[in-house]
């Protein structure tokens, strides 16, 4: 077997600030790899270089496209990037207003995937897209509300709906979670369980909540100052974590 | 020279070069937006400042002028604009469509057919067909150069799943020749048909935003639209109350202030043929 995504020694800085540092690793089929770390830890810059919105200084990513056969991400043209990113590849962003065009309606938002590679027909773009707002738990009959009218965990999984609408197979999530309040937030997790199952998708997570994590990433990565101190199965590393950082991290969650 | 003062059709040699270079490669990219060095104009931005640069680099002695307005002849606009070229280029001008050489126009095509050897030269406000749903320049050029319309598409879907048809009645997006999306300008829907495959050819300028774009002769231009919303242009129930045409576009009139209407041509040369020759109505 293939990894479906692989890093290897990815460096990016800001400045003199190194965001991320010789980072490596690998992705496998239907596997979810979770980012964790402190704020400023490098996780979305390590993000936005593996989904090809940052180029890395050094090193690179490989990603084993269904299209296109084992290609760099960041060698590929800007054309096939795009495509690639729309059409094998999903990104929801933190704050939903970023991953949605919140003028138009949540059935155009999740048809703008299907449109963009030519579907032309009206009845059945708009067919898929009450699918979708079913299967994200969302009232059908919100489908021609603009997202402005949609509470922040609607706005969410409406980012979620409009993002597997192509069916990806690879999906980069950074913080999905983030900003939403902990009844919506198990919502949205339990969607994103069941649809990772459901649809085999691999993904990979950046959070900074070891409780998500724990739900829903299969291995852990933990970042501080931009390099990945620790990393192994999820379970392995919150239960029994071996870096000094880890430990920290694991022990400032809050008992409830 | 015409008075000593203007050069001949009022640009410099360098700048009607310049914009002929623009058109040619317009010609040879249909429906790319080609920019090119505006220059001012003896008339504010809005009035066909694009157009009027573009007539002036491709007109000569021997051409023969029409200027519409909104489909009419006889508009201050379409007026001034003819007098200046008669002026300054000491060309013939006509308020007929067929003898036209050279037909500048402001939101209509002619109703009559155009023939092979024609030029129409549109006065394009905003060319850019993205520009209400992209604001970023560099980003709808991006767009265009990777054919990624899916947002434009996605406009349609709105309109649709708002007002249950596209609502889009005038500067009506279309696909030129399999390849890139173009803003008509700001003709009615009812016009685009006849840009498809037209014998004449097709120039667009614009002088604020400082770009010109062309359609050549017997290039495919399609409307866009969804399978099961297909494109379709105006009716009226209502003919033209002057030659009784039930074909061509018209205008609605209140004419007094009791809220009486009057529907007429909005191309008055055509009008006026019909009602003046009799055959030309049959």
């Amino acid at each position: 077997m293939k990894p479906l995504l692989s890093a290897k020694g990815l460096t990016r800085r800001f400045g003199a600030r190194v965001a991320c540092r010789d980072v490596d690793f690998d992705l496998w089929p239907g596997e979810v790899l979770g980012i964790v770390g402190e704020s400023g830890s490098g996780k979305t810059t390590l993000l936005n270089c593996l989904a090809g919105r940052l180029t890395p200084e050094l090193g690179s990513v490989t990603y084993d496209s269904a299209a296109y056969g084992t290609v760099d991400v960041h060698d590929l043209s800007e054309a096939r990037r795009r495509l690639l990113s729309r059409t094998e590849w999903g990104f929801v962003n933190q704050d939903a207003r970023e991953g949605l065009r919140m003028g138009v309606s949540a059935g155009a938002n999740i048809g703008e995937r299907l449109m963009a590679v030519g579907a032309r027909h009206y009845g059945d773009i708009r067919r898929t897209a009450s699918d979708w707002l079913d299967r994200v738990e969302i009232e059908r009959d919100r489908l021609d509300d603009r997202p402005t009218a949609y509470s922040g965990g609607m706005r969410q999984r409406l980012q979620i709906a409009r993002n597997l609408v192509s069916e990806p197979r690879l999906v980069f999530m950074d913080e999905p979670t983030g900003g939403l309040d902990v009844s919506v937030q198990a919502r949205i997790l339990d969607l994103l369980r069941s649809l990772v199952d459901s649809l085999h998708l691999s993904a990979v997570l950046v959070t900074h909540d070891l409780g998500v994590a724990r739900l829903l990433t299969h291995r852990l990565m933990v970042m501080q100052g931009g390099a990945v101190v620790e990393d192994g199965l999820t379970d392995q590393v919150l239960d029994d974590p071996q870096h000094a950082y880890t430990q920290m991290l694991v022990a400032s969650i809050l008992p409830v | 020279m015409t008075d000593g003062t203007y050069n001949y059709a009022y640009l410099d040699e360098q700048t009607k070069r310049m914009i002929r270079r623009a058109i040619l490669k317009a010609v040879a990219v249909p429906g790319y937006q080609v920019p090119f060095g505006g220059r001012e104009m003896p008339l504010p931005y809005g009035w066909g400042t694009g157009g009027i640069q573009v007539t002036a680099a491709i007109i000569g002695r021997d051409d023969t002028l029409k200027v519409i307005d909104q489909g009419a002849d006889d508009t201050t606009n379409a007026v001034s604009i003819r007098r200046f070229f008669a002026k300054v280029a000491e060309v013939a001008t006509t308020t007929r469509t067929e003898e036209a050489t050279v037909i500048q126009t402001r939101h209509r095509v002619p109703e009559t057919p155009l023939s092979e050897g024609q030029i129409l030269v549109f006065q394009v406000p905003i060319p850019e067909p993205l520009r209400m749903l992209e604001p970023r320049e560099t980003e709808t050029r991006t767009l265009h150069a990777l054919s990624e319309y899916g947002v434009m598409q996605v406009s349609l879907y709105e309109s649709i799943a708002r007002h249950g048809r596209i609502s889009k009645g005038y500067n009506y997006p279309v696909m030129v020749n399999g390849r890139y999306i173009m803003s008509p300008s700001p003709i009615p829907k009812f016009d685009n048909p006849k840009l498809d495959r037209s014998p004449a050819l097709q120039l667009y300028g614009a002088g604020r935003e400082k770009r010109i774009y062309a359609v050549p002769p017997y290039t495919p231009v399609k409307s866009l639209d969804f399978d099961d919303h297909p494109f379709e242009i105006e009716t009226w129930e209502q003919c033209c109350e002057l030659c009784g045409s039930k074909e061509s576009f018209l205008d609605e009139m209140i004419v007094d202030d009791d809220g009486k209407r009057l529907f007429v041509c909005s191309d008055t040369d055509y009008c006026e043929r019909r009602r003046t020759l009799p055959e030309a109505a049959e």
